[in-house]
């Protein structure tokens, strides 16, 4: 599936004098595409089915028909967009700042033995407190403003590259870091110039993490405190038994979260290839 | 002698325009927790060095393995330090990773997300103009014969490509004393012989000091102007660290014929002190 992110090779090149880089596998790009988009269609077709020959009444199960409706319903409202900008400004928002103190606060710790002693077991402690658990006192610090929803979001971020950036920066290649040093790199010069780029392909996918955990955490946080978007909706359908619109969140849901991680997908293949 | 001077393909205006003497006094170092590496594991691994080496002089320094050959290297560097004793450079005592050397690692620990032109640069001291480094580093870059790849990242490389642009970045620190340990070890034998050559050509172009440690003999006394043999007393064994057990001075003028008898004397002489046989036909 992904390329194999392996530790930076510092001391064995190897011996290919191409300067193509080699491709995963054969695979043609619509193979791709086509085989991905295989699985989906087939639930589709086979919802359809279900739904339209009763095998599965539509209080249960709505049809696909249904959802549109609901969806078109919703938008005609202009309740939909709205609902899906909210949710993904929350999830952009505290993304960024969480995946920003997750790179700094990983990276001191990763650095700085002394930084780990005093902070590593206290984060840990933190990182361990399940994200429902913030939400009461969330709200009763913040009440049911943005910034209750955006601080949780920043909370379920920052972990996945907190400990990623930690971990990896404590394990970059000593000799090309005792190379750095023998060069006349220090501090601030070193950690930019051999440090950050080494662990780079690992800061990718610690943000992929956090991204899936920052849309894990906005709907934590919209089910329980909000009066816009797509957790929001989602409770509020469970409360007047809106089934179809359940079932449109969750496609939402499934969709953004999707699209953003394929983003990031891409960010992170390129800094496989750049600096792996 | 069918050899000739190889032409030196750049004549570097920049570099190698310094040589420094290097004198140890006394040096020992010992390690606290027992280290695998040497044949008994506590104890010291060098003990009471003491050697003078001249600017500009060429220095082979052979031993068995885990005789503390690499710790006295990284020591002159400014990698590791003395337990007593003391390394100057030039008159003054050695600084934590000392700007007046440069390394060749025994790995060429070249960094993978950049192109060998940019690890070239990584050796330039501090404070160079931005041009006056990009021209130090292409004239570098083709001395070691590597003009065309100066684009190419390490990872499309040979390992003896790779160790010529180790030797280059060592070199555009424009070092007063060059320290290289083993750097041709790994690489195949006809490689190692090609890169022994270039070596050659650059200090004859840029004619630094060199300390070179090495488990190859025929590899010392084809460069060197002095081999040293680091090892421990036969009368003293189990405690007591490595210390000099032989200098030799290698005779003839580089380049040297690789089969003259006067060298194969001394291989032999040098293999006895390493305690490797003979097998002399009579």
């Amino acid at each position: 599936m992904t390329d194999s992110t392996g530790i930076a090779i510092g001391n064995a090149p190897a011996v290919a004098v191409t300067p193509s880089r080699a491709p995963r596998t054969g695979t043609r790009r619509w193979v791709v595409a086509v085989g991905g988009a295989v699985l989906p269609l087939a639930i589709l077709v086979v919802w359809q089915v279900v739904t339209t020959t009763g095998l599965v009444p539509t209080s249960q199960v709505p049809s696909p028909q249904m959802v549109w409706e609901a969806a078109v319903d919703l938008a005609q409202r202009g309740l939909l967009g709205q609902y899906i900008a909210i949710s993904t400004q929350r999830v952009i928002i505290g993304f960024l700042i969480g995946a920003a103190l997750g790179l700094a606060l990983g990276a001191v710790v990763g650095l700085s033995r002394f930084a780990d002693i005093l902070l590593a077991p206290t984060l840990g402690a933190i990182r361990a407190v399940p994200s429902l658990a913030w939400v009461p006192l969330l709200i009763l610090w913040f009440k049911i403003g943005e910034e209750s929803k955006i601080i949780l979001i920043t909370i379920g971020a920052f972990f996945p590259v907190y400990t990623t950036v930690a971990a990896a920066l404590r394990h970059v290649d000593r000799q090309l870091v005792e190379a750095g040093r023998a060069f006349g790199y220090r501090g601030v010069r070193l950690f930019f110039t051999v440090q950050l780029p080494a662990v780079i392909p690992s800061v990718a996918s610690g943000l992929r993490l956090a991204l899936a955990q920052a849309w894990l955490f906005l709907v934590a946080a919209e089910l329980i405190a909000a009066s816009m978007g797509l957790g929001f909706l989602l409770s509020d359908s469970g409360n007047n038994g809106r089934i179809d619109r359940i079932f449109l969140a969750i496609i939402l849901l499934a969709v953004l979260g999707k699209l953003t991680d394929s983003i990031l997908a891409l960010f992170e293949r390129w800094a496989v290839r750049k600096w792996a | 002698m069918v050899l000739t001077q190889a032409p030196v393909t750049a004549h570097p205006g920049h570099v190698g325009q310094r040589a420094f003497g290097v004198e140890f006094a006394g040096l020992g170092r010992a390690f606290a927790a027992p280290r695998r590496r040497g044949a008994t594991a506590a104890g010291p691994v060098l003990q009471d060095v003491s050697l003078r080496i001249e600017p500009g002089e060429i220095v082979a320094v052979l031993g068995p393995s885990g005789c503390g050959k690499s710790t006295l290297l990284r020591i002159v560097g400014g990698l590791d330090r003395p337990s007593t004793g003391s390394v100057a450079i030039d008159g003054a005592p050695v600084s934590e990773f000392d700007p007046r050397c440069a390394i060749g690692f025994q790995e060429p620990r070249l960094l993978p997300w950049r192109t060998l032109e940019h690890n070239v640069a990584l050796g330039l001291p501090r404070g160079v103009p931005r041009a006056e480094g990009r021209e130090i580093v292409a004239e570098l870059v083709s001395l070691v014969g590597l003009a065309n790849f100066s684009q190419h990242t390490p990872r499309q490389i040979s390992g003896g490509m790779a160790q010529r642009t180790s030797l280059a970045r060592a070199l555009a620190r424009n070092p007063g004393v060059l320290l290289l340990d083993e750097p041709f070890g790994a690489l195949d034998a006809l490689t190692r012989l090609k890169m022994q050559d270039l070596l050659l050509d650059v200090h004859a172009a840029a004619p630094t000091t060199v300390l070179l440690v090495t488990h190859d003999v025929d590899e010392a006394l084809q460069l060197a102007d002095r081999v040293i043999l680091l090892g421990r007393s036969p009368d003293a064994p189990g405690t007591a660290g490595n210390d000099i057990r032989q200098v030799i001075t290698v005779p003839g003028e580089r380049p040297r014929d690789r089969g003259s008898a006067e060298l194969a004397e001394l291989r032999a002489q040098l293999l006895g002190g390493l305690g490797i046989e003979r097998h002399s036909a009579h």
